[in-house]
């Protein structure tokens, strides 16, 4: 793909509303952010923040019944308005995707090797023979004996599963891996062995990394940029590393806090977590419609401005962005 | 003082499909949870954590060994079992499934009492459950159904449906691993006043040693169906002699050293190797070189809470 | 406990939720609406079919219209071999007709439904000697057990309302022991154990209520299968000869040469009852399954 001036990826005001008979749920409320080549990005929320809806119509991925506005542009291209063709073109041989559940993801009667070999000869119009020898490249890469290609996915454990899928994304050598919970369902052990093969392939190849977990620690540890997802929309974005020691949204804060550092006293006997529950899908629609923040609910910060005022992602350092109003008090102040 | 719960030698077997071993989820473990005690179990999926926790509560009738309620062996007839339920409450993973999708809170709340025959005040039974697992006001509560609530209320529902029998002890099999991060923090919480307002007991089997070190005194890790390593949770946790235990905290993103990657995936509790369970992955071992690890079978580890920590390798220093 | 005082009713809590909930949900599907509609209907007609009917309109002795006419003015479906009314044949049939295939129903669902509970709550031996015994009625043949019985129990409703019940309550407790299984298998079973419950606290309180809505379900379809069998039966001359049903009706005029003769006033209207209060069951049936098996609608 030639290079192109501007970022690969850049998302503006990306909104995704399900249709549900007569309901709207808004589950993407106004995103935006960029991603370069090479860099990595995570996302972090609960369930129903919107964050695997969100990744998933970047590749227009969803359901028809949700609605997606806004601008993805990849590589200077609006994916969101392009026609099908070049979308299909796009997905795996430029982009492509790490599901959560590799079981449910992989076909069960077809052997990982046509299944890894489907995407390349699809998109990179090459022999069964140039395929299957690349595929075994793929397999090796992952840390999975090649010879097993003829092997089914039920053969594997799921961590092995997980290694394949991630063997599948890279088959095309794409630009951009969106990886939705690559980890989540393995254990801790297993986990560790995945995230690393993932962050050596990332730096090896200079892929953009789009990795989507509930588990801050886990995105801290694996990515440059960490967007905080809470309602449907950015609660706080930033380098990794500051947003987890120098949070400066409360939500960004308690998440961090969920999972406690081994060691660190203050959360021993201590675990930490916040009041109330993430909004319901009726209470998003109330909240599109109304004004204030949508965190002010839970958040132990909350002023009665909160209610009132209408919060947006205001620059809370260098590089950061945070969608409090405590923000703005520290700028004037 | 006698431990509200113990469990001696316990071994749990499962049949084998046709020609293979029987499954030895559970052999030989020593474990106490005393008055007023948050013990942590933990280990990998396919440990057997998962039932020890079943046969702690009844569930699983042990191939051998005992399980005793205060110095009390736990017996498996019907009645002798309903009465150990009494004192014994089981808090699962997962509460939307946890819950029958057809009662409404009240009555999975009231459903203990009702089965020991608590009848008299069964109302205000029910209210100062859900008051005390923080559903409150419990009126408003009371008649919903359970795909009504989020998944933090929910466990709040089981963990009150628990309460409502009065226990001594509660078993928590995973207790938050199904909530959310913000939530996850809540429940723990609750476990932790429930004890200190109760006195309530409880195991919590979790694959998350973050878990152990918000809620627990002591911990025990558990590998192939043996306890590992045990002891109180700051020994444990930040003395590690285990290598097992010693790699499990290093994967931790947080860690700041640097992860020790075992090779391979739990190993199967159909096939248990000889010497010590964990030589074929231990990182210690490779560089050692030690022959007993291979050849001689480690006792199994006592589990006396009086000792600040108890390892079973050949090389940690004990 | 602690000191919290409360007056017991606080707490309790109305039942009638789920009832109004499943009535609401009903409503918005117009196609069971039409069914209940037609059930209403001909459940009003048979049961109110003793204030209007009299002896001396269907006893073949005491009726006084013309014979096998075609509609005419005071008979609108045209009459019998015997003069009788064909409309008012068709309205009395229902009685008969409705309460064989609604008793038939309620002895097949009570058997099916214990045996695929017993079956599929206990999986030892007593579940596979149950499940030996299904397979082996499963084996019989209906029809000539239907016969056969009447042959013993003497030819009427009695018999075939069994004949029907013993041939079909087969597939109910297979339905129902997979359906049983597949909730044994879910987590609040386990806490209901833990609880205290019992095999039979389990069955009845924790089963039972999430296997109704396919009993339910299933039940109206066997509803319409088990009046179809009667009508089957009756026609083949195993009903009793005395008593006017829909299949006996079909059997007299079939017998009594309303083909050859064009009489198709006495063939139509019994056969179109049988259709319309199948589909109606059906219809309901459907209804039912949508509103209590959301699932099934995506």
């Amino acid at each position: 793909m030639a290079t192109l001036p501007g970022p690969m990826l850049e998302v503006r005001d990306l909104r995704v509303t399900y249709r549900n008979g007569e309901r709207a749920v808004p589950a993407v409320r106004g995103v935006s952010f960029t991603l370069d080549r090479g860099q990595t990005l995570g996302i972090a929320g609960e369930s129903g923040s919107g964050k695997s809806t969100m990744a998933l119509s970047l590749l227009r991925l969803l359901a028809p019944s949700a609605q997606v506005t806004g601008q993805v542009l990849f590589n200077g291209e609006d994916l969101l308005t392009g026609r099908w063709a070049r979308l299909r073109a796009v997905r795996w041989s430029a982009a492509s995707v790490v599901f959560q559940g590799a079981m449910s993801a992989l076909n069960p009667v077809r052997t990982i090797g046509e299944q890894i070999c489907e995407p390349i000869l699809l998109h990179d119009k090459v022999g069964q023979k140039a395929a299957r020898k690349r595929a075994a490249e793929l397999l090796d890469s992952v840390g999975v004996l090649s010879r097993r290609l003829d092997s089914y996915p039920h053969e594997f454990s799921g961590g092995q599963r997980q290694r394949i899928m991630i063997a599948m994304a890279l088959a095309c050598r794409p630009d951009l891996v969106i990886a939705d919970e690559p980890t989540t369902a393995l254990d801790v052990m297993v986990q560790a062995q995945v995230l690393e093969l993932l962050g050596e392939l990332v730096r090896e190849s200079g892929i953009g990394v789009i990795m989507i977990s509930h588990d801050l620690s886990v995105l801290s540890h694996m990515c440059e940029r960490l967007a905080v997802m809470y309602a449907g929309q950015i609660a706080e974005i930033g380098p990794a590393k500051q947003l987890i020691t120098d949070p400066r949204h409360p939500y960004t804060r308690a998440l961090g806090r969920a999972f406690p550092t081994i060691g660190d006293p203050a959360s021993r006997l201590a675990p930490s977590g916040l009041p109330g529950d993430p909004p319901t899908p009726p209470e998003l629609a109330r909240l599109s419609e109304g004004k204030g923040c949508a965190f002010e609910p839970r958040c132990p910060d909350a002023a009665a401005a909160c209610r009132t005022e209408t919060v947006e992602l205001w620059a809370s350092g260098p590089e950061r962005e945070a969608a409090c109003l405590r923000v703005l008090e520290g700028a004037t102040s | 003082m006698t431990p509200v719960l113990e469990v001696r030698d316990l071994m749990v077997t499962y049949p084998a499909r046709r020609g293979a071993a029987p499954a030895r989820a559970v052999d030989g473990v020593n474990l106490q949870v005393g008055q007023g005690e948050i013990v942590a179990l933990v280990g990998e999926s396919g440990c057997g954590k998962s039932s020890l926790a079943r046969a702690l509560v009844g569930l699983v009738k042990p191939a051998s060994g005992q399980i005793l309620r205060d110095g009390e062996p736990l017996g498996y007839s019907a009645a002798a079992l309903k009465a150990f339920r009494r004192h014994t409450q089981l808090v699962l993973q997962d509460p939307g499934g946890a819950l029958n999708p057809r009662q409404n809170v009240f009555d999975a709340v009231a459903e203990g009492p009702r089965l020991h025959g608590l009848t008299d005040g069964l109302a205000a039974r029910v209210h100062s459950a859900l008051t005390r697992a923080g559903l409150r006001p419990p009126e408003e509560f009371a008649g919903r159904f359970p795909h009504e609530m989020s998944g933090g209320q929910q466990q709040r529902v089981v963990i009150a449906g628990a309460l409502a029998l009065e226990p001594s002890v509660i078993v928590a099999d995973e207790p938050v691993a199904s909530l959310d991060a913000s939530v996850r923090g809540e429940i723990l919480k609750l476990i932790l006043e429930l004890r200190d307002s109760l006195g309530l007991s409880a195991l919590v089997v979790s694959h998350d040693l973050g878990l152990a070190w918000n809620i627990a005194d002591r911990i025990a890790v558990m590998y192939l169906g043996r306890i590992v390593e045990t002891g109180t949770v700051e020994e444990v946790l930040l003395r590690p002699k285990h290598p097992y235990t010693k790699a499990l905290l290093s994967v931790l993103p947080d860690s700041g050293g640097r992860p020790v990657l075992l090779a391979g995936e739990p190993p199967d509790p159909t096939s248990v190797p000889g010497g010590c369970r964990f030589h074929p992955r231990c990182p210690l071992r490779a560089v050692e070189q030690d022959a007993l690890c291979d050849s001689r079978d480690l006792p199994v580890l006592t589990g006396d809470p009086s000792v600040s920590s108890l390892a079973a390798c050949h090389l940690a220093e004990q | 406990m602690s000191a919290t005082t409360l007056a017991p009713a606080a707490l309790e809590v109305p039942r009638h939720h789920a009832v109004s909930r499943f009535c609401r949900a009903y409503a918005k599907r117009p196609a069971g609406l039409v069914g209940l509609g037609l059930l209403v209907a001909f459940g009003v007609l048979a049961l109110a079919a003793p204030l209007f009917i009299g002896d001396d309109q269907l006893n073949v002795i005491k009726v006084d219209g013309p014979q096998l006419s075609p509609p005419i003015d005071g008979y609108p479906l045209g009459t019998d071999q015997a003069g009788r009314s064909v409309l008012l044949m068709v309205i009395w049939g229902a009685r008969e007709s409705l309460s064989i295939g609604i008793i038939a129903t309620v002895l097949t669902v009570i058997l099916g439904s214990t045996v695929g509970l017993l079956a599929g709550h206990y999986q030892g031996w007593v579940g596979k000697v149950l499940m030996h015994v299904t397979d082996w009625f499963i084996a019989l043949p209906s029809l000539p057990l239907a016969i056969s019985l009447s042959a013993v129990l003497g030819q009427g409703a009695a018999s075939i309302t069994i004949a029907i019940a013993v041939t079909s309550w087969t597939a109910t407790a297979r339905l129902v022991r997979a359906q049983t299984i597949a909730v044994e298998a879910r987590p609040f079973i386990e806490r209901a154990k833990v609880l205290g419950a019992g095999n039979t606290q389990i069955m009845i309180r924790h089963v039972l209520p999430n296997v109704m809505p396919l009993i339910l379900v299933s039940s109206t379809l066997t509803v319409a299968s088990a009046i179809l069998s009667e009508a089957t039966l009756t026609f083949l001359g195993l009903g009793d000869p005395t008593s006017v049903t829909w299949g006996s009706m079909l059997q007299a005029a079939f017998g009594g040469g309303a083909v050859t003769a064009g009489a198709w006033w006495y063939l139509m209207p019994p056969g179109i009852a049988i259709l319309i209060i199948v589909l109606g069951f059906t219809l309901v049936g459907r209804a039912v399954e949508h509103v209590l098996n959301p699932r099934m609608v995506n």
